[in-house]
């Protein structure tokens, strides 16, 4: 059972007080952590899960720039074997040439299934799985919550709204697009991320692939970003705790909620 | 005169609210462009049909057994049969589960440009622009398309309110499936309730709730400590169940349980919008955040910027 997992390093935002840049079609990043995007840490997590159990090989791959190797080390660190980057240069991206470029680079693998996360937690599209189950032309179920192997199909859940899962069984070749929780993530010590700095981590440029102009063009673009609008949202509670805990009580009180 | 096309969901014989607000937003768009409102049916029947008859100009009805259940297959032909027949200037879908399955692949086999999980479109000199959230709300972005004949959008559920709008009788066509369907990739075997458990956080007047900002599993108790002093249920966001912190039945959201307490206090909640919908039935929301950025300030009515733990350890203190 050979996985191909698709994984995207995302900048950490929250506590953090995101500004503008000059260029106005994206936040200033210099002063932002990254990580591994928390979907695909999961999809990562079940794809070795998979192969432990049933052997064969997980590989990782992102479209991305050298500061992005990060994460494929620590895929490579828990468990994959072989870690692709596609350096895309200064092509700007959106969803459907990262699903061009991925499908590309996969359809020269060995694979029964594809796993991405639900949606990266920088821009949301949750847009990637999907597309690229399409140009491969295999099946494909979104948010999944739940994997079951046997042979060459899969018992699966899909999580939907209102907390209900749709059972379902899927064959194998199959793009799965993968829920936070399906699993319990490893956890990577930098000693682990040491040793796995000798595994393979191929470097592809993207003009190597032979994909079109027109593949490689945006659909969709960013034409500005802003800050919320001010809207009224919430009268804020100033003082110090012990003034704040009074308060809440009254307002609570004042709602008909007696303590 | 173009046409707007509106993808209905539905689930086990019920239209979901996401139809509505989709039908109402495509609305607004028709009139303001003089064009037609198209909705399609995939499945169902002319009753569910026929409840959305006074939001339509047209609803295309797909009655057929292989529609009995959701296909993203079949919805993927058959939709792109009809873009192709009508030639829509947009196409609505709701950014669900179902929507983030179907609509990318989609997008693909019709070459036509996609935008997803949006708050809001507009048009301008004839092309769409969408508003979108980014970096979990904290951002808004507006984003536009390549020039297209055609343009697909999936809409974020709960960005539109359906208001009452003048009645209409729209013309129910049915639709026969294409003869040439491709074989099924997926065997429906059926719907499982997640989370069923002995609590039941719908009903509790006060729900005292926790999201990722509680930092450590102990942590919880000093919490669950403050919620029993009150007489309130202990909830949380979807990250403390992913982690195995608290049953599945605990989780606020639209993949958990939509609540209406009478006061709900989030605690080190961020306010993802799938958080959010869960509380919209909720009288009174206080939030208390580390972050005067976070996006629950915009939903909440009262708010305090300050570490958690400190206004836990404060309120117990007042009760004790
Ligand atoms: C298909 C799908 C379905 C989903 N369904 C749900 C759902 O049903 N319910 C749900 O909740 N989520 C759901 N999510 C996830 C959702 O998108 C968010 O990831 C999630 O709600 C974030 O949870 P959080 O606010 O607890 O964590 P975070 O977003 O990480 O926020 C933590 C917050 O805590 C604050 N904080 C940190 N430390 C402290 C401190 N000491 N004191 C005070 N504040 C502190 C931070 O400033 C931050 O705002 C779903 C996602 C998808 C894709």
């Amino acid at each position: 059972m050979n996985v191909v997992v698709c994984v995207k390093r995302v900048p950490m935002t929250q506590e953090v007080d995101l500004e503008i840049d000059a260029s106005k079609k994206d936040v200033s990043k210099d002063m932002l952590a990254y990580v591994l995007n928390e979907w695909d840490n999961y999809a990562v997590e079940e794809a070795i899960q998979i192969v432990e159990k049933f052997g064969g090989a997980v590989t990782a791959v992102t479209v991305g720039s050298e500061d992005d190797e990060e994460v494929l080390r620590r895929c490579l660190a828990m468990g994959a074997e072989k870690a692709i980057r596609v350096d895309p240069g200064d092509l700007s991206l959106d969803g459907f040439v990262i699903s061009k470029i991925l499908a590309e680079v996969i359809k020269g693998l060995e694979y029964d299934l594809v796993l991405t996360g639900v949606q990266a937690d920088d821009d949301n599209y949750g847009i990637v799985g999907s597309m690229l189950a399409e140009h491969l032309g295999i099946a494909r179920a979104a948010v999944v919550n739940h994997v079951d192997i046997e042979g060459d199909e899969a018992n699966i859940k899909v999580e939907l709204e209102g907390g209900v899962d749709e059972v379902l069984k899927i064959r194998f070749p199959a793009l799965l697009s993968i829920q936070t929780g399906i699993n319990e993530p490893r956890y990577v010590s930098i000693m682990g991320i040491r040793k796995a700095a000798k595994k393979e981590l191929q470097v592809l440029p993207v003009t190597d692939l032979g994909l079109s102009e027109d593949d490689l063009s945006a659909r969709t673009v960013v034409e500005e970003v802003f800050l919320p609008p001010e809207t009224e949202g919430a009268e804020i509670i100033e003082g110090d705790a012990a003034t704040v805990a009074e308060e809440i009580l009254r307002i609570m009180k004042e709602k008909g909620v007696s303590v | 005169m173009g046409t707007i096309f509106v993808i209905a969901e539905h689930r086990q014989g019920e239209l979901r609210d996401i139809t509505f607000e989709m039908l109402f937003k495509a609305n607004t768009l028709c009139k303001d462009l003089s064009h037609k409102l198209t909705a399609v049916v995939l499945g169902g029947d002319e009753a569910l049909a026929d409840e959305i008859k006074k939001w339509a100009d047209t609803i295309l009805l797909f009655e057929h057994e292989r529609l009995k259940n959701f296909d993203g297959d079949l919805y993927k032909e058959v939709i792109s049969g009809l873009i192709e027949e009508y030639e829509p200037f947009i196409t609505l879908m709701g950014h669900t589960s179902w929507g983030m399955d179907f609509a990318p692949a989609l997008a693909i086999k019709t070459g036509y440009p996609l935008a997803t999980d949006c708050v809001d479109i507009q048009v301008e000199d004839g092309r769409p622009s969408v508003i979108r959230q980014i970096y979990s709300g904290k951002i808004f972005t507006k984003v536009s398309f390549r020039e297209s004949k055609s343009y697909l959008i999936t809409v974020r559920p709960g960005s539109f309110t359906p208001e009452e709008i003048g009645e209409q009788e729209g013309e129910i066509i049915k639709k026969e499936l294409p003869s040439d369907l491709p074989e099924p990739s997926k065997e429906f075997i059926g719907f499982e309730e997640a989370g069923a458990g002995e609590l039941d956080i719908t009903q509790a007047d006060l729900l005292v709730s926790i999201g990722r900002g509680v930092g450590e599993a102990e942590n919880i108790e000093v919490v669950r400590e403050l919620a029993d002093l009150m007489g309130g249920v202990l909830s949380c966001s979807r990250p403390i169940v992913d982690k195995n912190w608290l049953p599945k039945y605990h989780q606020v959201g639209t993949s958990g349980k939509s609540v209406k307490p009478k006061v709900y206090l989030a605690f080190g909640i961020s306010g993802a919008f799938q958080h959010v919908a869960g509380i919209s039935g909720a009288g009174t929301v206080i939030a208390v955040n580390k972050d005067p950025k976070a996006p629950i300030f915009r939903v909440a009515d009262y708010g305090v910027v300050d570490d958690l733990f400190n206004v836990v350890d404060a309120l117990k203190e007042k009760l004790k």
